[in-house]
């Protein structure tokens, strides 16, 4: 058990305590009044005058393992590395994950996201998703941190900003081109597999089942 | 006649701009300082095309936020008391501001004018009364918002003042009885003498326990960090609570205007007003013999600038008081008025009178 100590006399008396404790917190004001009129000089740079991060400008490093906005890694040919297996949709707590899966052309594939959503809204970073993830095909490494929206419509990522995290709403154009429920475009089903492997390829029948 | 008034108009204008900007500038220097003292940047983002100069023109912003602002009155209150009190707490604040003599003589086409804004006699006192008139309207705000936490913020505000003000009045007498004057002009002129012909005979040097006393109590009267309660902006909410857009303004601009004149009245009382150490009206005569003679207009201008110096660096200390110490508890609040503070001012009252009897005004 700690005891509460028996304030001595110069303590009890308060005054040199108070000056004490205002000689401390000048001190500080005095050495980061020099550091940062000498840093305008151009002068000590190395040694910081003041904790903060001017965060826009600023960002603060980030540890490596720490759990940011979600990406779908892409394969070499334009398409993601998902194979519609369900699992993240599956193991997901907060059930922020919505995946409709098509069949994909390659056989050792079998299956593709034709959507691919996640509710940013939702999502409680548990970073499960990539854990269970047979494919690494999820991710949270972009180090996005600030999400915020205006609309809870406005939260929800679908395969172009996963895809791309470079990409902000509103996203403008679609640059996908294998077939997809395509949100910017009312939902409809657009581009083609011919139009990702190329016309022989598709023509000479490589990318159908083999037996 | 109109020369006297226009002379006169032309020091209230100087007080009145020199203290309105340096309140203004509080708003700032706190941002600032208590930043700097906790190892941050502190606000910097308000900007005039771009030209930021480390925040100065968040002031500015708050003043055009505080212009903008709804001001709200709430049902059931006193229209017209809700109205009246900021401007009771301000008038009184800047009033007292009237009695402050921030430099000796100034002679221009051959009259002497004093650079004090009212030539009063009693000018101690005349100060202390607008401060305590000042407490209506704290008491005001609390009593027409019609809500029970404004109106226990401002029952704390009376209680506190009125004890911090007997203190305040009677670590003052010590100061009364050394220079024999409750003319502050006359009592700043009495300042200008030296012990042994090096230590200037400051009230601080002269009355260093009334100093003390003084400068807490004096804290006290502006109602800041150590001895908020009346206000205690976001826990135990105070007599203002009511109060939006301007109005609000004026009683955060009525706590810096206070705490300038709480540091101008320290300058004045203890730390020799416009004095600068071995100046006299002939010039410099410093204690190793070297002479420097200055002209008249730069004995004034250097004695207003000291008078500057010295407030400014009492509202620094001030700011870091501020920023330094917590909180007190109510019960701590009074028994440091009435139980610590009142007897020590007494004793040195009595300590005073005594070594006068005893020696004679030795100064």
């Amino acid at each position: 058990m700690l005891r509460k100590r028996e304030l001595n006399f110069w303590e009890r008396i308060y005054l040199p305590e108070i000056i004490r404790g205002v000689a401390i917190t000048s001190r500080h004001f005095f050495v980061n009044l020099f550091f940062h009129s000498a840093h305008r000089l151009g002068l000590f740079k190395g040694k910081l005058a003041a904790v903060t991060f001017q965060y826009p400008e600023q960002t603060r490093p980030l540890a490596s393992r720490s759990r940011t906005r979600h990406r779908l890694t892409v394969r070499e040919e334009g398409t993601p590395r998902c194979v519609g297996c369900m699992l993240c949709e599956t193991v997901c707590p907060a059930k922020c994950i919505t995946i409709v899966a098509g069949e994909h052309p390659d056989p050792n594939v079998e299956k593709y996201p034709v959507r691919f959503d996640i509710d940013l809204g939702v999502c409680v970073y548990c970073g499960y998703c990539v854990e269970v993830c047979p494919e690494d095909a999820i991710r949270m490494d972009t180090e996005i941190l600030d999400i915020a929206a205006y609309s809870r419509d406005a939260m929800k990522l679908d395969l172009h900003e996963l895809m791309d995290p470079k990409l902000r709403k509103p996203v403008a154009e679609c640059k996908l081109k294998f077939p997809h429920q395509c949100k910017i475009h009312g939902n409809q089903t657009r581009g083609s597999w011919k139009a990702v492997y190329g016309e022989q390829t598709c023509a000479a029948g490589s990318l159908e089942p083999q037996d | 006649m109109t020369g006297y008034f226009l002379i006169k108009l032309a020091l209230a204008s100087v007080v009145f701009f020199g203290v309105l900007n340096l309140a203004g500038l509080h708003t700032w220097v706190e941002r600032k300082q208590s930043a700097l003292m906790q190892d941050r940047i502190g606000a910097n983002r308000a900007s005039i095309l771009g030209l930021r100069l480390f925040g100065i023109f968040h002031p500015l912003a708050d003043a055009v936020k505080m212009f903008t602002k709804e001001d709200f009155i709430p049902a059931g209150a006193d229209r017209f008391l809700h109205t009246l009190a900021p401007f009771v707490s301000i008038f009184f604040a800047l009033a007292a501001f009237a009695g402050i003599p921030f430099g000796d003589r100034l002679a221009v086409g051959g009259q002497m004018i004093e650079l004090q804004v009212a030539k009063i006699d009693v000018a101690l006192l005349y100060i202390f009364a607008m401060l305590s008139l000042g407490i209506y309207g704290v008491i005001l705000a609390g009593f027409a918002s019609r809500s029970n936490y404004a109106m226990l913020g401002s029952l704390r505000a009376c209680a506190q003042m009125l004890s911090y003000e007997i203190v305040l009045g009677v670590s003052i007498i010590g100061v009364v009885m050394v220079f024999g004057t409750l003319d502050l002009q006359e009592m700043v002129r009495a300042q200008g003498k030296y012990f042994l012909g090096v230590v200037p005979l400051w009230g601080v040097v002269l009355q260093p326990a009334a100093f003390f006393i003084f400068l807490t109590a004096a804290l006290a009267e502006t109602k800041r960090v150590p001895f908020d309660l009346p206000e205690g902006e976001s826990e135990i909410v105070g007599y203002f609570v009511e109060y939006s857009g301007m109005k609000f303004g004026m009683f955060f601009m009525t706590d810096f205007i206070e705490t300038v004149m709480v540091a101008c009245l320290a300058t004045t009382l203890f730390f020799g007003g416009w004095q600068v150490p071995y100046l006299r009206p002939e010039g410099f005569f410093f204690p190793w013999g070297a002479h420097l003679a200055v002209s008249q207009l730069t004995y004034v201008l250097l004695g207003v600038g000291a008078f500057m110096l010295k407030v400014i660096v009492f509202c620094w200390l001030f700011m870091t008081i501020r920023w330094t110490l917590p909180r007190f508890r109510y019960d701590q609040l009074m028994h440091l008025g009435w139980g610590i503070l009142f007897p020590i001012s007494l004793a040195n009252v009595l300590v005073t009178g005594l070594v006068l009897a005893c020696f004679g005004n030795a100064n």
